[in-house]
């Protein structure tokens, strides 16, 4: 004779005796909303995007016909295209190498050298700018890098007026003024990127145990053939998982191409372009699987050099 | 090249020299120290490490035996005193200018190098043509009995395999002084038995002077010529196996290494009759009858607990209800005619030159 509340008892502890005999079961039930979410929605609307980089523009009527077309890719090669894809492409190399450059030394400090509040205090202070609205960023650094803004009086003051001018006045980098030259398209991008760059590295040289290095010291190592040789292909996958960040923000933004910097598209004004002033949604979309490629390309390449040997 | 006088029995003991045999001194400290803060990682240390000998740093953790090695091989700079590397000064001498390799304790292998590379590494990096370095590296795999691993990776080795080749890639270097930080630490008892036995054959055959960390006594006692004991940052002793055993100078020395009976204060009085502290190892106690002689001790108590293991048993005997004595006996022992249970009353009793004085009360 039993109750309806020990059925009901002796029910779910059928169920759980169940779900932990067949532990695949209890796997994918816990693991299909995740696994929806990432197979419709993010996957979903990548696949998407690619048919869509597919199908033709009618010039004519400026509507989307659903006919499958190579035209847009053939257009990616342009000179007038193809420029864009370029200039895009040297600017996040730029700026993926800088953040390296600037993010590598902070990283490493925050791992071994700051301890207790020091490393609360670095936590915060990448992340800090990350709060603050990016258009405000973008904006506010438009002002600092304009003629008579402060970048300039700290230059001038320094004595290096004349410096600057000499490196604005020099092709690729230069322009008119910081803040229409790609020199300070650069400055803002690595400033408002610098935080992706640093949180990889971060946790790949966290990973790293530090008898290692105090090993390499030990088999005669100079400090430089440590950090070749020891430090920098283990703290690899982080460079590359922060370049990733870093080249595809730059490959996708609009905003700060438009603010700052000499004129000329970007690939991210392009899309913007394409599918809101032109109604070209497949040209945007061929844009967009630029970016695609090419990191597909990169990560090729690296783990061809043997970037991700230490993971 | 600096040289003191020897008065070190055990030196003799694996080389086959005499006594007060010129030593070269391979390491010196003076009066070395190394503060971190308010806290006294070592105090103090004066040590003179021979060519060619099997020194061993013996110590509880924290005792300064590891803050010693790091700072030989410069990982770490002393807060006061000197260091001497065969007769030159290293103090603020960069690891990598110290002709000293070191084997850690979780042997620091390279892991994106396969352990060939690994082996190669030190000689790499201070440009030994490759064909040279090859041939050297193909060498210390042998020298390791590891030849056909060369082309693997660290982490498909096993401990003991990688304990082999974190040794290979020191030794390839020809350090004249190589370190050694628990390296048989990670190991299970078995392997770190046999790994004793060829790291001292291999020392002996290379000639090498090895510095050698271990919290294990019996590690230390079985390998070394000599042994420095730690304690809390500070030397107690330094001798040789058989002394240090036979006869520790300070109780935690008696403690420390091996199993001992430490009395001190009142009762020490009150047993031997004479204002010193003593020791007395467990295996000089025997059970007894009758009334002493004036070379023995004889006192009464009851025995408590009886342990069992194998070759020997230990049977605790406690002394007028306070002090515990340990007494081991062969578990096959015929001296014995008839041995006690515990619960029994009995008379144990020991020579008085078995005895260590440990200072006075």
């Amino acid at each position: 004779m039993t109750t309806p509340v020990k059925s009901h008892i002796a029910l779910r502890r059928n169920i759980s005796s169940f779900l932990y005999r067949r532990s695949t079961v209890y796997l994918l039930l816990l693991l299909l909303p995740p696994l929806l979410w990432f197979g419709i929605v993010y996957l979903g609307s990548l696949l998407a995007l690619l048919v869509q980089s597919g199908y033709t523009f009618d010039d004519f009527s400026m509507t989307v016909l659903p006919v499958f077309t190579w035209k847009n890719y053939q257009n990616l090669l342009l000179a007038a295209n193809f420029d864009i894809v370029l200039r895009t492409f040297a600017m996040a190399t730029a700026v993926s190498l800088f953040c390296a450059c600037l993010g590598f030394p902070i990283a490493y400090y925050m791992v071994r050298y700051a301890g207790g509040w020091q490393r609360g205090f670095f936590y915060i202070a990448v992340l800090l700018p990350m709060w603050a609205s990016y258009i405000v960023k973008v904006y506010s650094w438009t002002v600092i890098l304009a003629k008579g803004g402060i970048a300039y009086w700290f230059i001038n003051q320094a004595g290096l007026g004349h410096a600057l001018e000499s490196l604005l006045a020099l092709p690729f980098i230069g322009g008119n003024t910081l803040s229409t030259s790609h020199l300070g398209r650069l400055l803002v991008f690595s400033y408002v990127w610098l935080p992706f760059m640093i949180l990889p590295i971060q946790s790949s040289i966290e990973r790293i145990n530090p008898n290692l290095l105090t090993a390499s010291a030990d088999l005669g190592a100079r400090p430089g053939q440590t950090f070749r040789t020891i430090l920098l292909p283990l703290a690899m996958p982080g460079v590359v998982a922060g370049s990733i960040f870093t080249f595809c923000l730059t490959f996708g933004d609009y905003i700060i191409p438009t603010l700052v910097g000499p004129s000329g598209f970007f690939i991210g004004t392009m899309v913007y372009t394409q599918q809101g002033a032109i109604g070209n949604m497949p040209m945007a979309a061929a844009f967009t699987v630029v970016p695609i490629v090419v990191i597909g390309l990169y990560l090729t390449f690296a783990k061809r050099m043997g970037a991700f040997d230490a993971l | 090249m600096r040289a003191v006088q020897s008065l070190d029995p055990g030196l003799h003991r694996h080389h086959g020299r005499p006594l007060n045999v010129e030593m070269v001194v391979a390491v010196e400290l003076n009066t070395v120290s190394r503060f971190y803060g308010e806290v006294r990682a070592l105090d103090h240390i004066s040590a003179t490490i021979g060519e060619g000998e099997f020194f061993s740093m013996l110590g509880p953790s924290g005792s300064g035996k590891t803050t010693c090695l790091r700072l030989i091989a410069g990982f770490e700079q002393p807060t006061t005193g000197s260091i001497l590397i065969h007769g030159k000064d290293a103090t603020g001498v960069p690891p990598y200018e110290r002709d000293v390799n070191t084997v850690f304790q979780d042997y620091a292998l390279f892991p994106h190098m396969t352990n060939l590379e690994n082996i190669e590494y030190g000689l790499k990096v201070k440009g030994v043509a490759k064909t040279e370095r090859k041939q050297r590296a193909q060498e210390a795999l042998a020298m390791v009995a590891l030849p056909d691993l060369g082309k693997r990776k660290p982490w498909q080795l096993s401990g003991g395999q990688r304990q082999r080749i974190a040794l290979a890639r020191a030794l390839v270097n020809r350090p004249r002084v190589l370190l050694l930080d628990e390296p048989l630490g990670a190991l299970d008892l078995k392997l770190r038995e046999q790994m004793q036995v060829e790291l001292k054959a291999l020392q002996r055959k290379l000639g090498i002077t090895f510095i050698y960390v271990t919290h294990d006594q019996g590690e230390a006692l079985s390998m070394s010529d000599r042994v420095a004991v730690f304690n809390a940052g500070r030397l107690e002793q330094i001798d040789t196996p058989q002394n240090l055993y036979m006869r520790p100078s300070t109780v935690f020395v008696a403690n420390f290494v091996g199993t001992s009976n430490v009395v001190e204060g009142r009762p020490a009085l009150d047993i031997s009759g004479q204002p010193h502290s003593f020791s007395i190892r467990p295996e000089h106690i025997s059970f007894v009858q009758g009334p002493p002689t004036p070379e023995t001790i004889h006192i009464s108590g009851r025995l408590v607990d009886i342990q069992y293991y194998g070759a020997h048993s230990r049977y605790e005997v406690e002394i007028a209800g306070s002090l515990l004595f340990s007494v081991q006996l062969a578990s096959e022992s015929s001296a014995q005619d008839i041995l006690p249970r515990v619960g029994d009353e009995v008379m144990i009793g020991w020579s008085r030159r078995a005895m260590v004085h440990l200072g006075d009360l």
